[in-house]
């Protein structure tokens, strides 16, 4: 019998909880995400790192899963679309502005594409400074490195642009409450 | 009424799994499958001399190796002719796993099946096949010179001859006052969808049966497939489409080689397997779609208005033609457009080359119609120093002239008469949209900057909606939840969300009381699937019908436990109501529970439907003759003939003469699709429409080397448009009820693709004053246009890269 399936132990913080595996040298970040972790969010388009359907957050950074193996992420944050709501501290989920924008204006048909939208642009709101308005250059920025076949992209420059203006409203309204 | 949905921009039901990662498709199915992989042809034309799999038996999780030899019974004959037509006279398919030759790189020649994908490659690697190789045919004019043949017993490489006229051409154009000529291609692209194609089956040995779940947008036909090829009874399958990461027709094929391969080795292993296609595989074994030339002769009068129309197109079906001629047809039927045609010829030949299968890609031969029909109209313009838009008014079909008949017969084998439509309105809002009168002040305005300013405009028709017929399934539960299910698939057009609107509409009760199930061969076994823009049309109506015999049923019951007449009653907010008058009221799910009478309650509402509960009429049965028990109604809708829905784009080009790249500054779309059941969701059909519009126009072509070899079979090298490369789109509604419908609908899913490429074109062609004969037209080709000296330069190509 012949096998070249070398495997070894890795340790994630994976979606904010530390989790162990042992997985072959060779898969890649995504092979492990679905198969091993069985977070299957994370959706893989072409396996070259051209569609950005695989993209998660590797210690915040936008990275496509499928260009990187998993023995490279071993003590490192991994976020999925999975991971980018949080518990509302009563049994529940908060969904991140960008995934309540994606719903309120129809930014996906068939889906398949949307958590890798919803990575890169989670990523990029939470990076900047959410009491500036957004820019179309901004926009064009974070919407630009992904394939989507069903929208046309137009509402999902759209659920940018109202997902950074929530999270706009809601700074200004922790100030409003702060200043009280 | 708070129920009344019909018509709003309702927010999707699916997308609460779909933004949290929890949706469902194929390959998140199935974790302890058994993984399938397939090696598949590296020539476009070749014998198979010898296959040697010994190399690979040593390899640790290899489970089973499968070639041909190892097909038995139906699975060893030629993949079915899904849909024959009596000009398809040499009709070709494949084997599931190639026989003695190959017909096009990617296709099937040997499956493996092991612990895990990567075993199953690592196995893959080490198979050995012998091929001698065989004269290869790439392009249609290859295909059409004819020195080699793709199949040897088909030596004119001729498929099909398609062939319909509405009068004696030759002399119509002989009468014309003007006549032009002009010969042109269209381009391969494909659907490429964002998730490929995928099976997963499981076979329940005690049971003798199998539950197969594969990405498809047929459901209830695969079942079928697979029931015949592997010799089960029908009822012993069961084929579900989970979610669908998009389709656009690439999915309506079937069955996929590996749709029966799947679940024979699940079968024979007795363990789930699973396949799910990688990129480069769908590259090279899935379809393709769009490639034609085209000869077009039209005569005109000195107003430009069309005479005849003469039109004789090569189409490329690649390797084989397991989806018959219906794209051939649709081009030859939908490319008179809204115009007027006196006398009009067409004659497809459809041709084989050693390429990858040509089956229909959203808009299924309607863009390469649009496209000869628009550019003769822009010829027409030109040569009678006319506006194009005028030309184009000069030519329509007028309101009053409905219905109107082509004399022509459309895919579904029926007659094509455009039920309803209003073009002289498309026109006159897509003029005003895109300020079609003012361009000569922008195009000025731009000439200052140093750029090149055109503006286009296409129009078309489309058949949509053809039959034969879907069903639907509404069922009232005690608990009031209501159940909803067709049999037709979804691949992201939010059928979940429309098919909710139109029960909870038709039914009175709240939309999150409703539930709606599709593409489940376990819900709703009678289906033919979502294709061609019929899914509203034809699902809508079926669910539709079966909601108001659900609310039929309700009434009558109601009526008599309210002790009222039927026609008093209403149903609102799942309750059923005495019109104006308070109180005299039950609620619909009480309604459910006593429409089956019971001997045994299991909880507190069916007490209720207990028979010593109340006092009957003990002279009649509790179920009476003709009548069944349970709230629930199940109806189809069949139409007599599809429904036409219509539209009109504009498109405005940038063009840097330094670098001759082409922006699409502008696009503007009115549509026309009937009724509208939820505008959100028809915006973004159109939106994504126009997207791949401008794809195929500017950016997507499949580039064959002369050996057949794909060269571009990645996401690297075939260009698929990102954000940056669409443009903002602008919309206009016209709503022309179909009358052929109970809801009015016409399909909308394909239309936005439809113009893209001929609106385009004539922008460039505005822009730069050179005839273009072949899309796309990439910068390179453009700057080869502009600089040659010659008057009418045309660019043409062959189909084929190098």
């Amino acid at each position: 019998m012949t096998s070249i399936q070398t495997e070894r132990t890795i340790t994630v913080v994976l979606n904010g909880v530390s989790r162990e595996a042992t997985v072959p040298v060779r898969w890649l970040l995504s092979d492990a995400l679905r198969h091993e972790f069985g977070l299957t969010g994370t959706h893989v388009g072409c396996e070259h790192g051209v569609c950005g359907s695989c993209t998660v957050l590797v210690d915040g950074e936008p990275t496509r899963s499928c260009l990187v193996l998993a023995v490279q992420v071993d003590g490192h944050q991994v976020t999925t679309v999975e991971g980018l709501s949080r518990p509302d501290h009563q049994g529940g989920q908060v969904l991140h502005p960008v995934q309540e924008a994606f719903r309120e204006c129809h930014a996906l048909q068939c889906g398949f594409c949307t958590p890798g939208f919803l990575t890169t642009i989670a990523a990029g709101l939470d990076a900047r400074d959410p009491a500036v308005e957004i820019t179309d250059e901004e926009v064009d920025e974070l919407v630009g490195g992904n394939l989507c076949r069903c929208t046309g992209y137009a509402n999902i420059k759209k659920a940018c642009r109202h997902a950074a203006a929530t999270m706009r409203a809601d700074v200004a309204t922790k100030a409003q409450d702060g200043a009280r | 009424m708070t129920t009344k949905l019909f018509g709003e921009p309702v927010r999707r039901r699916e997308d609460a799994r779909l933004i949290t990662g929890q949706g469902r498709y194929l390959d998140d199915i199935g974790s302890s499958a058994y993984a399938a992989a397939f090696l598949r042809s590296p020539y476009a034309h070749a014998r198979i001399v010898d296959i040697d799999v010994t190399p690979a038996v040593d390899v640790e999780g290899l489970l089973a190796v499968y070639t041909y030899e190892d097909l038995v019974g139906p699975m060893a004959e030629p993949l079915p002719v899904l849909i024959p037509h009596p000009q398809l006279t040499s009709p070709r398919t494949g084997f599931p796993l190639a026989k003695n030759v190959v017909n096009h790189v990617g296709e099937a020649v040997v499956m493996v099946v092991a612990t895990d994908r990567y075993v199953a490659e690592d196995a893959l690697d080490k198979i050995v096949v012998t091929y001698e190789e065989l004269p290869v045919v790439v392009g249609v004019d290859a295909a059409r010179e004819a020195v080699h043949a793709v199949h040897d017993d088909v030596p004119d490489n001729v498929a099909a001859r398609h062939h319909q006229e509405t009068g004696d051409v030759e002399p119509a154009l002989a009468a014309s006052p003007h006549t032009l000529s002009f010969t042109q291609y269209f381009e391969r692209s494909a659907a490429m969808p964002m998730e490929g194609k995928g099976v997963h089956a499981r076979w329940d040995d005690a049971d003798s049966s199998l539950r197969v779940y594969t990405s498809t947008q047929a459901s209830t036909s695969v079942r079928a497939a697979i029931a015949a090829k592997l010799q089960l009874s029908l009822e012993k399958v069961e084929v579900i489409a989970p979610d669908v990461g998009g389709g656009f027709g690439v999915k309506i094929v079937h069955p996929w080689p590996e749709e029966l391969l799947v679940p024979m080795a699940a079968r024979l292993l007795g363990h789930e397997v699973k396949w799910s296609e990688d990129r480069r595989e769908h590259f090279t074994s899935s379809a393709h779609e769009r490639q034609q030339r085209q000869e077009v002769t039209v005569g005109y009068d000195d107003d430009g208005r069309i005479t005849a129309l003469d039109v004789h197109i090569w189409h490329d079906n690649g390797a084989y033609t397991p989806y018959g001629i219906i794209v051939p047809i649709v081009t030859a039927t939908q490319l008179v457009g809204p115009y007027v045609i006196p006398v009009y010829r067409v004659r497809v030949e459809s041709v084989f080359t050693n390429t990858v299968i040509v089956t229909p890609y959203r808009g299924a031969g309607r863009p390469q119609g649009c496209f000869a029909m628009e550019r003769a109209m822009d010829r027409i313009a030109q040569e009678r120093g006319l506006d194009r838009a005028e030309v184009r008014m000069r030519n329509l079909i007028q309101a009053d002239q409905f219905p109107y008949d082509h004399h022509l017969t459309f895919q579904d084998g029926r007659p094509v008469v455009y039920d309803s439509g209003d073009y002289v309105g498309l026109m006159d809002k897509l003029k005003a949209l895109v300020r079609w009168d003012s361009f000569e002040e922008r195009r000025a305005e731009a000439r200052a900057r140093g750029r090149h300013l055109g503006i286009g405009m296409a129009m078309y028709v489309e058949g949509t909606g053809p039959g034969p017929y879907e069903g639907g399934h509404v069922q009232v539960l005690g608990s009031g939840k209501v159940l909803v299910s067709t049999g037709l698939t979804s691949q992201g057009q939010g059928h979940e969300t429309v098919f909710a609107q139109l029960v909870a509409s038709e039914l009175g009760v709240p939309m999150e009381d409703v539930e709606v199930t599709t593409g489940d061969t376990r819900r709703f076994g009678y289906a033919v699937g979502t294709f061609a823009s019929r899914a509203a049309v034809m699902s809508g109506n079926a669910v539709a019908l079966a909601a108001r015999g659900v609310k039929e049923k309700a009434l009558r019951i109601a009526a008599d436990v309210l002790e009222v007449d039927p026609g008093d009653l209403e149903i609102d907010e799942g309750l059923v109501q005495v019109k104006g008058t308070p109180g005299a009221s039950i609620p619909l799910r009480t309604v459910a529970v006593l429409s089956n009478p019971l001997r045994y309650a299991f909880d507190e509402a069916a007490k209720q439907a207990t028979q010593f509960a109340g006092p009957g009429d003990d002279s009649k049965p509790p179920v009476a003759v003709g009548d069944a028990p349970g709230l629930e109604h199940t109806d189809y809708y069949s139409p007599v003939r599809s429904t036409f829905a219509s539209g009109a784009h504009a498109a405005v080009v940038e063009i840097d003469p330094a670098t001759w790249e082409i922006d699409v500054v502008d696009y503007a779309v009115v549509h026309d699709c009937g009724n509208v059941v939820n505008p959100m969701i028809v915006e973004g059909q159109v939106h994504g429409g126009v997207a791949q519009g401008v794809g195929g126009a500017l950016y997507e072509r499949m580039a064959y080397d002369r050996d057949g070899q794909l060269q571009n079979a990645s996401f690297m090298d075939f260009l698929m448009p990102y954000a940056s490369e669409v443009p903002d789109v602008v919309i206009d509604h016209q709503e022309t009820p179909s009358p052929l419908n109970p809801l009015g609908l016409k399909g909308a899913g394909e239309a936005g693709v439809i113009p893209g490429s001929a609106a385009i074109a004539s922008a460039i062609e505005d822009a730069v004053g050179r005839r273009i004969a072949a899309m796309p037209i990439s910068p390179t080709e453009l700057y080869d246009l502009v600089r040659s000296d010659a008057d009418q330069v045309s660019n043409t190509k062959t189909g084929v890269l190098a």
